[in-house]
């Protein structure tokens, strides 16, 4: 392990909070994607069904 | 025989459509390349840049803090010529784009707040100054959120979309202040080491990891930004079904 010298915890710590914004940005955008994508497909699914609906 | 004059690549990504198939090109490219520019940033990092002779091992903190420092600007201008792009020429991905990018760069720029206050502590003894750089990107970051928050406030895109639009080209005028704020103004912040007339003043161990640090965000902020583009497409078509279907359900409703 690299010795980081008396200033370790500052360090550290920055790369600690900078991986977990960017975590955070990096997830709330795949997790809103996600999120998306499964509405969107469900709204079209139940968009394409309902001419068959209508016909029965 | 008269053809028709191909549309411009400009032209063509107005349509949701085209946009979505070039990014899904794109994405993984992307990708990989983030991981393999953080990868070989970090390494370099910690492994081959030597300590700094007056700050020690701490210069391992402007490997994170001055390529987002960077990254807050450059998302920012991007948003300005977004801006431009709905007010002047009414392209319809502008303002998906400028929506898209408004987070990220407030991300940047609070990783850029952070990292410099945790070097801040050890170098100056002082957590934070209110001196005229470190004020400016804190007004930077406040800027962002009375972006996000306009967004939000505003139901209507369109409306919305010309609102931000109009903000974000006003405060593009802090962009040059943060820039040369400490050319204008005493301050504890140091003097641009890296774009300055004259060439870095970093030596090329330290200068190397910093510019692959500095892709590595790029490369992710290009990732992010084309992700949540097509996000903003999909609920933007969401609600258009949506209005669509309530639009019928009432029509019907009204001629029983």
């Amino acid at each position: 392990m690299i010795d980081l010298g008396p200033h370790a915890d500052y360090i550290v710590a920055s790369y600690a909070a900078a991986g977990l914004v960017l975590g955070l940005l990096i997830g709330a955008s795949v997790l809103a994607n996600l999120a998306a994508a499964r509405r969107l497909a469900a709204l079209e699914a139940r968009e394409a069904s309902k001419p068959a609906a209508a016909k029965q | 025989m008269e053809t028709a004059p191909k549309p411009s690549l400009w032209l063509r990504l107005a349509n949701p459509a085209a946009f979505n198939a070039l990014a899904n090109v794109l994405l993984w490219p992307l990708i990989v390349g983030t991981i393999a520019a953080f990868g070989y940033g970090l390494y370099g990092a910690f492994m081959t840049s030597p300590a700094d002779y007056q700050q020690g091992e701490t210069v391992r903190i402007m490997y994170i803090h001055v390529p987002a420092a960077w990254l807050s600007l450059f998302v920012y201008a991007g948003m300005a010529v977004s801006a431009l792009g709905t007010l002047v020429f009414r392209h319809p991905m502008a303002d998906v784009a400028q929506k898209a990018a408004a987070p990220v760069g407030a991300g940047f720029t609070l990783i850029c707040l952070l990292t410099g206050s945790f070097w801040g502590k050890p170098m100056w003894g002082t957590w934070w100054e209110w001196d005229a750089r470190l004020t400016s990107v804190l007004i930077l970051f406040l800027i962002y959120l009375g972006i996000i928050a306009l967004w939000r406030a505003i139901d209507e895109p369109q409306r919305g979309a010309r609102a931000v639009a109009i903000m974000t080209l006003v405060g593009a005028v802090n962009l040059p202040i943060i820039k040369f704020s400490v050319d204008w103004w005493y301050t504890l912040h140091q003097p641009a080491s890296v774009f300055r007339m004259g060439g870095p003043t970093i030596d090329r161990a330290m200068l190397t990891p910093l510019f692959v640090m500095g892709l590595a965000y790029l490369l992710l902020y290009l990732v992010l930004l084309i992700v949540r583009m097509k996000t903003e497409l999909m609920v933007r078509r969401i609600e258009r079904l949506q209005i669509v279907a309530a639009d019928k359900q009432a029509r019907q409703g009204g001629s029983r």
